[in-house]
């Protein structure tokens, strides 16, 4: 009977497209996630705040919010640098610069090792939406992948299944990021002649629709020659996905996706 | 009585798999729902090892992003094995029970990947060295929870004894 209700229920989708399924245990793990997680988090507020370093740990959280804000900021100027150098004739676009996000605290880490997601305390009645980016002030963490209510399930950039269109800075090089279920990136479809060097700063190119163009990815870590038509790049990430406690989840969509969204009307 | 225990003791391994993987390095690759499905069904036998397996695989599939049923499916031949092992062999010491441990998540990990390979669903690559770190990292995790399980009980009774000791 369980059985049945189980495989049925898995079949069924949502209006949002997930089944309902999932859905339903997510929604309700996710508040037993938030219950925990605000747990763990007194905890650790009450110890590090007050039973320690009660002033320098709380002008080090104020100084550390004033740095995230401000890689934010660089990294917005970095992407409207690169756009207005490349499209500097183009002035009549409208300026994208100013990405609409909304805050999440993450609640919960991945429930099985074999699958790189992320909780987030923020869902549909924020605003959020399936397939919009996240990003973190070092760097793009990821996308929503299952949106609830009230939370949403984000697949981290080193997921297996994830992948990201991607650019070299310098060279303008291009190919796609994909994760390996391990701490690392791998620059795929980069043409063997193309010029990549290790040390070379990788950023989304914009061209999925998904991750809004400009923003940093990571470093390459290694380049090697792969003997077909291709180089084998490897990509050490710009953000440390262990050591996460908020990110941005960009609102705004990518004119790729708008761009789909319209031809699909 | 033992089910409600059952059922707690997987939703308290998701809990510290998704709560503590956010705060201690390196939990990310251990799986602990697959050590309480090994340990329910070394202690309970094969048939509840099979139930408990079938259960928390489901609920860890409806979790992640992938396919429900992979892992539950993994977990439910993970449970019914190691019951029918716990049955047949003494696994009372600690080095039997970080073998079974490990053979277990070898196990699971090849029904898991082949699964997912089977069905051209998710690439693993080799994951050769991930597997046997997890499996290890498992085992290690397994073998404690056994012997905090069993001489915890123990330590309070002695230390009961101990203080009508003294009071006499």
């Amino acid at each position: 009977m369980l059985g049945h209700i189980l495989l049925i229920s898995a079949q069924i989708n949502s209006r949002s497209g997930v089944p309902v399924l999932e859905a339903v245990a997510f929604g309700v793990f996710a508040e037993v996630q938030r219950g925990i997680s605000a747990g763990f988090s007194s905890v650790r507020s009450v110890w590090s705040g007050y039973a320690g370093l009660r002033h320098v740990k709380s002008e080090n959280d104020a100084l550390t919010r004033q740095l995230e804000v401000a890689q934010v900021a660089l990294q917005q100027q970095r992407a409207l640098a690169d756009r207005t150098r490349n499209l500097e004739r183009l002035l009549g676009l409208r300026d994208r610069s100013n990405l609409n996000t909304v805050a999440a605290d993450i609640i919960a880490g991945g429930a099985t090792p074999d699958f790189r997601t992320l909780t987030i305390d923020k869902g549909t009645r924020n605003g959020v939406r399936a397939d919009m980016s996240v990003i973190a002030p070092a760097g793009v963490v990821g996308r929503v992948v299952m949106p609830g209510t009230r939370a949403a399930k984000v697949q981290l950039l080193i997921d297996r299944n994830a992948a990201a269109g991607a650019l070299v800075e310098r060279s303008r090089a291009q190919g796609v990021v994909t994760g390996g279920g391990d701490d690392r990136l791998r620059l795929d479809y980069v043409s063997e002649v193309a010029d990549v060097m290790v040390g070379d700063l990788v950023v989304t190119s914009g061209i999925d629709g998904i991750y809004p163009k400009g923003y940093v990815i990571g470093q390459v870590e290694s380049v090697e020659k792969s003997g077909g038509a291709y180089k084998k790049i490897t990509v050490k990430p710009a953000v440390d996905f262990t050591s996460l406690e908020e990110v941005l989840v960009v609102l705004t969509p990518t004119p790729a996706r708008e761009a789909a969204d319209g031809s699909v009307e | 009585m033992k089910t409600a225990r059952i059922v707690l003791a997987v939703a308290a391994a998701l809990a510290l798999q998704t709560t503590l993987a956010r705060y201690v390095r390196g939990t990310v690759a251990l799986d602990l729902v697959l050590v309480v499905v090994v340990y329910v069904a070394l202690t309970s036998g094969p048939v509840t090892g099979l139930l408990t397996g079938t259960f928390a695989g489901l609920v860890q599939d409806a979790l992640a992003t992938g396919v429900i049923g992979i892992g539950g499916l993994a977990k439910t031949l993970v449970g019914f094995l190691a019951g029918v092992i716990g049955t047949q062999f003494i696994v009372a010491q600690p080095l039997p029970r970080f073998f079974v441990f490990f053979c277990a998540t070898l196990l699971h990990a090849a029904v898991f990947i082949g699964l997912y390979t089977l069905l051209d669903l998710r690439h693993f690559g080799a994951p050769y060295a991930a597997v046997a770190g997890q499996a290890a990292g498992n085992a290690a995790v397994g073998v404690v929870a056994f012997q905090l399980v069993e001489l915890l009980p123990g330590a309070v009774e002695r230390r009961r004894a101990a203080k009508s000791r003294i009071r006499r």
